[in-house]
């Protein structure tokens, strides 16, 4: 259980947001909300624990994120707006790469799987840098795959995706809901996913 | 884990050779211009000798400090390993082991062949070679934590050379010093203890200064 009270976000002389509360249960998903500029990203680096808060409180289980740090990161998978990618890397090196420093090496056969369902057959020995914009963004997203984390923090999964993918990743977070998982994910596309309880949250 | 660090970074330095070569190049260059610069006395180039390497190693390393953690800052995995629930310290040591990996031991390497221009004896080759060994990974390790301050800044590489120079003298000193004190037959002994010393000090905190660097400049 997540668990947000009075969490405020100063950006300089500005207060970007506060008195921010919620409570995320297994099996809820929270869309944040809100026109460009008005604190999403720094609301999801706040509750992965990148950045602090001006004022609040984020808990875990009854556990302050703080307290937990490196715990809290071993239950968390947090994609942001950079693809967390190395250019020069194969897509199953990036992948294995990645997941070995969440915590959770995989073997070279589940990666090829993920790539694969992510709809990057045949591509999986090309260095990143020759891919698209949204392929870079279908590798990144095989991590989902293959993660065992409860609590997804999602920046804008869906752009630069194609029709198909973005049904993919729908599906994907259909299924991480449905096992007790958690999402709090950001996006400005309608997306149509059934989870126990969609939460929105607006930004102003 | 912090295997798979060090296995990332050399991965990424095989697949981008031309970044590690411009450093070993920078410290060929810049020890054998010396002896062209300064012409044929033999005992002033002895003399000289440890002095020129061990700063041609200082600036050759510092060369490729602002890539330690930059290319990882703008993609976004610097951002990934600070989530990571390793200890961040190790990352950090890991990410510094691959960099005296690649920028310090080939220097090590190197260097008794660079030795020769100067005519210093095979003894004095030889612990040119152990202080290098010894206090190259002093440079990466110290660096990193200059690295990580200016992550991000305009003009981060010019500050961090002001911000980690400073913090290379001792080695300097004792790198050089050792060198000099086995050619005029004093025994390196006390000047690579000295090192060890340093090394192991620096082993202890620099990961954990870094990684409270990098924490700020990330947020």
């Amino acid at each position: 259980m997540l668990k947000v009270t009075n969490l405020e976000c100063v950006r300089g002389e500005n207060s970007l947001f506060k008195d921010i509360n919620f409570i995320l249960e297994a099996g809820e998903l929270l869309q944040v909300n809100g026109p460009n500029g008005s604190g999403k990203t720094s609301l999801l680096r706040i509750l992965c624990g990148l950045a602090k808060p001006a004022y609040g409180e984020i808990q875990w289980r009854g556990n302050f994120i703080h307290s937990l740090d490196e715990e809290y990161h071993s239950v968390i998978t947090y994609l942001g707006h950079l693809n967390g990618v190395k250019d020069n890397l194969t897509a199953i090196e990036n992948l294995c790469i990645s997941c070995a420093l969440a915590g959770n090496e995989i073997d070279e056969k589940k990666a090829y799987g993920a790539l694969q369902y992510m709809g990057l057959g045949g591509r999986e020995a090309l260095p990143v840098k020759v891919l698209s914009q949204g392929q870079r963004r279908r590798v990144t997203l095989a991590r989902l795959l293959v993660c065992s984390t409860v609590l997804w923090i999602l920046d804008e999964p869906l752009v630069a995706l194609d029709n198909a993918a973005v049904d993919l990743v729908q599906r994907l977070l259909e299924q991480h809901l449905e096992e007790g998982g958690m999402v709090v994910m950001t996006t400005h596309q309608e997306i149509n996913v059934t989870a126990v309880l969609t939460k929105r949250l607006q930004l102003v | 884990m912090f295997l798979w660090v060090i296995r990332r970074d050399l991965l990424l330095a095989m697949r981008q050779r031309a970044d590690v070569l411009t450093t070993l190049f920078f410290f060929v260059i810049v020890v054998s211009l010396f002896p062209l610069g300064v012409g044929p006395e033999i005992n002033m180039l002895r003399a000289m000798a440890p002095g020129v390497v061990w700063v041609a190693a200082l600036l050759a390393s510092m060369l490729s400090l602002e890539r330690m953690f930059f290319s990882d800052y703008l993609d976004g995995t610097l951002e990934q390993m600070l989530l990571s629930p390793e200890p961040l310290s190790l990352l950090v040591l890991g990410k510094a082991l691959a960099h005296w990996l690649v920028t310090g031991v080939p220097l090590a390497l190197i260097a008794p062949i660079l030795g020769v221009q100067f005519d210093l004896s095979i003894d004095a080759l030889l612990v040119l070679t152990a202080s290098l060994l010894l206090g190259t990974p002093i440079l990466s390790l110290i660096g990193a934590i200059g690295a990580a301050l200016t992550l991000g800044l305009r003009g981060g590489g010019v500050l961090v050379s002001l911000l980690v120079l400073p913090l290379y003298i001792p080695v300097l000193i004792f790198g050089a010093g050792a060198v000099e004190a086995s050619s005029v037959g004093l025994g390196a002994s006390a000047h690579l203890s000295l090192l060890g010393a340093f090394l192991l000090l620096s082993l202890v905190f620099a990961p954990w200064a870094a990684a409270v660097a990098l924490r700020i400049s990330l947020e």
